[in-house]
């Protein structure tokens, strides 16, 4: 039987699997993704507790519909912002980046 | 809404209009910038005479009407208007001599280059004036106190491009600030201690005991400090011989019939809190006793017609808080109701002298009574009321504030009254023999004013004879009209009367002996008497004083303030402002431009904090879950 445990488990592995993805990419559109890990560890958190915690209601799994919406907003969001770049200068390497500074 | 309400409002309201009209549109016709003004001031004399009616129909009633305004915890701020039979006799004054010196003005300031402005500031001043009258709270009253207090600021300075009348418009401002600060100390501790701004709501919070007679009398007196300021009570009366920079009718509307009667008017409405503390009435008896000595002393050694009046103004408005203190109500506002019209008549008459002459010199006059036979017997009408002669209006109200105070038992300053009393019937007459007798000018070629300055002239020596005869007893007796709770009895005391009269006469009399026909010479009494002569002539020396104790200790002190803002608040600031720059210029390595970087910085300042509630904190991750 699964408990959760097994769920928080899986969760703060995904979690870290998605900040090591984020710290470490240097393709910009690897960062994106490992970002979308992220959300998902906390999507399966959200859903976990609600179901082990409070199972008379269903506030996790609709907070976890609103993640999932914004997180492609912002997953949109983050593509354009790559295809621009990528227009711009032919590639996408995050580390070369770095316009935005004194 | 009641109708008598909605009159009363209307009464300020007229010359408001009146301002905004001539300065955004007629502002360069000048006779309609005029028309409009006298027409508004006009139209509120009206109002003030049906508000009156009113009032005479139903004795001792009282209207009151307010909005709320602003409410801050247990504060309330109501905007009102209050209708009494004080508030009816001060818009009645106040809109006659208004009215009466704006027509006058017509004349006197004819050719002027600020015409207009002249009437728009007059305008502007009448609204905020009726504001004081009509207030019902005291931050209403405040809020007019001040605007008054400005309007005479610009109408002192009024001629800007003089030295003198700039320097004197600022003296008036700072001086009155001063008083103003006190008033509003009071203001705000009386306010904050009954919850209200209200009269009504203070007077009974205060009958009910609610507040330590200690206390009490500081209130009162930091309240009575505004009225010291705006009245020009000594030790703040330096700005009113000043503030004669400005021109002539402003001398007579602001600074002799209304504006400085403000200050006894307020004491006068706030009297139900002012005599709940009989300390506190001591020292308003006491101050207006020494100033209106004190200032009828100067007025004997002036030689400008104008200051003469204005040290004149100073005692008369001692007389008014002498009576006040001494309990007489319906004395202080009596004397401030016959005192508007004959002291406006009297700014007036000097006005209409100087504006012939050009000159302020009394020794420069003489002999105008051929020439200006009308402004030489209205003057002549005008000295005898503030002199005190039966059957004169100054006669009644000198009369009721003699008695009161003879009746309070202080027999120190029912004496300094009467001696005040022969004082001012003796300069008055100084003044009108040297102005009008005597030996002419030859190269004075002066002639009578326009009609449009000497009608104002003979209505308000009219109303300088008549206004009196309210104080005899009878059916429209002002004893059954001005009253706080039921009416005075009139007392007439004919020894009272006597001794004032004969007083007067033999002031009179003196001033004929030394000026009329010079059996004693002016001359030979002014060597005679050197040194006093020498001090009265410079006022006691009081400006002077006061310029010595700022340039030595103020500035000193000022020095001293000036070096810690400089060095010490200053430093502290430009400390932050380097520091910050500093740190910033350090730091600024730190913002490489690579958003992993920063993402980095993020997840160690997270596991940071999870590693320190770790150590810290374990009972917030171990104890079980969220509490």
């Amino acid at each position: 039987m699964l408990s959760l445990m097994h769920f928080v488990i899986l969760s703060v592995i995904l979690f870290s699997i998605g900040i090591f993805g984020v710290l470490t990419r240097r393709n910009a559109i690897g960062i994106l993704m490992s970002l979308e890990l992220i959300f998902n560890a906390i999507n399966i958190n959200m859903v976990a507790f609600s179901k082990f915690l409070t199972p008379d209601n269903i506030y996790g799994e609709i907070f976890t519909i609103f993640i999932i919406t914004v997180a492609t907003a912002e997953s949109v969001l983050g593509l354009a912002i790559i295809l621009a770049i990528y227009r711009m200068r032919q590639k996408i390497y995050a580390d070369e980046m770095n316009l935005m500074k004194w | 809404m009641d109708n008598i309400i909605l009159t009363g409002i209307l009464i300020p309201v007229m010359p408001f209009l009146a301002f905004l009209l001539i300065v955004s549109i007629t502002k360069r016709f000048k006779l309609l910038s005029a028309i409009i003004s006298i027409t508004a001031i006009f139209i509120s004399l009206i109002l003030s005479i049906v508000v009156l009616n009113w009032q005479l129909k139903n004795p001792g009633m009282h209207l009151k009407y307010d909005l709320p305004w602003l409410y801050l915890n247990n504060l309330k701020m109501h905007i009102g208007i209050i209708i009494n039979s004080l508030t009816c006799i001060m818009l009645l004054v106040v809109t006659t001599v208004s009215f009466l010196v704006q027509v006058y003005s017509i004349g006197y300031m004819k050719g002027d280059d600020g015409f207009s402005k002249f009437f728009a500031f007059i305008s502007l001043f009448s609204f905020s004036m009726l504001g004081i009258v009509i207030a019902d709270n005291l931050l209403q009253l405040y809020i007019f106190w001040e605007l008054v207090g400005l309007c005479s600021y610009l109408l002192i300075g009024f001629w800007y491009y003089k030295p003198e009348a700039a320097e004197a418009g600022k003296k008036a401002f700072i001086v009155t600030r001063f008083g103003d600060f006190g008033f509003l100390i009071g203001i705000l501790i009386v306010s904050y201690l009954a919850g209200s701004f209200d009269f009504v709501d203070i007077e009974n919070f205060i009958k009910a005991g609610n507040i330590s007679d200690k206390l009490l009398t500081i209130i009162v007196i930091l309240l009575f400090s505004g009225a010291v300021g705006k009245s020009g009570q000594f030790p703040l009366h330096i700005w009113l011989p000043d503030a004669m920079e400005g021109p002539t009718p402003v001398s007579a509307l602001i600074h002799a019939a209304t504006m400085v009667a403000a200050g006894v008017f307020m004491v006068a409405r706030l009297f139900p809190i002012f005599s709940s503390s009989p300390d506190a009435m001591l020292v308003v008896a006491y101050i207006g006793g020494f100033t209106a000595l004190f200032s009828a002393t100067i007025a004997l050694a002036q030689n400008d017609i104008k200051r003469v009046l204005a040290y004149s103004t100073l005692s008369q408005l001692g007389y008014m808080m002498l009576a006040l203190g001494a309990g007489g109500y319906v004395a202080g506002m009596f004397h401030l109701y016959t005192h508007a019209f004959f002291k406006a008549l009297l700014f007036l008459c000097a006005g209409s002298v100087i504006h012939s002459l050009h000159t302020n010199d009394i020794w420069q006059m003489g002999g105008l009574h051929k020439k200006m036979p009308i402004t030489s017997i209205t003057f002549l009408i005008a000295a005898l009321a503030i002199s005190g002669i039966f059957p004169l209006s100054g006669f009644f109200s000198k009369d009721e504030i003699l008695l009161t105070v003879l009746h309070s038992g202080n027999k120190v300053l029912y004496y300094a009254a009467l001696f005040t009393a022969f004082l001012t019937a003796f300069y008055m007459f100084r003044l009108y023999f040297v102005t009008f007798f005597g030996k002419e000018k030859e190269e004075s070629h002066c002639h009578e004013s326009p009609a449009v300055m000497t009608v104002p002239l003979i209505l308000l020596a009219l109303l300088a004879i008549v206004a009196g005869f309210v104080g005899l007893p009878g059916k429209f007796s002002i004893y059954n009209f001005l009253f706080l709770e039921h009416p005075e009895e009139v007392k007439m005391d004919y020894g009272v009367a006597i001794t004032s009269n004969i007083v007067a006469i033999s002031g009179i009399l003196l001033a004929f002996i030394i000026y009329g026909i010079r059996i004693l010479s002016p001359d030979t009494i002014r060597e005679k008497a050197g040194f006093v002569y020498t001090i009265l002539k410079n006022k006691y020396y009081i400006d002077e004083i006061y310029l010595f104790f700022i340039r030595t200790v103020y500035y000193n002190l000022t020095e001293g303030i000036k070096w810690f803002d400089r060095h010490i608040v200053d430093g502290a600031v430009n400390l932050v402002a380097f520091l910050c720059r500093w740190s910033g210029n350090k730091l600024k390595f730190t913002i490489t431009g690579r958003v992993q970087n920063y993402a980095l910085i993020i997840v160690a300042g997270l596991i940071f904090v999870i590693l320190a509630i770790y150590i810290f904190m374990p009972d917030l991750i171990f104890a079980g879950g969220v509490k």
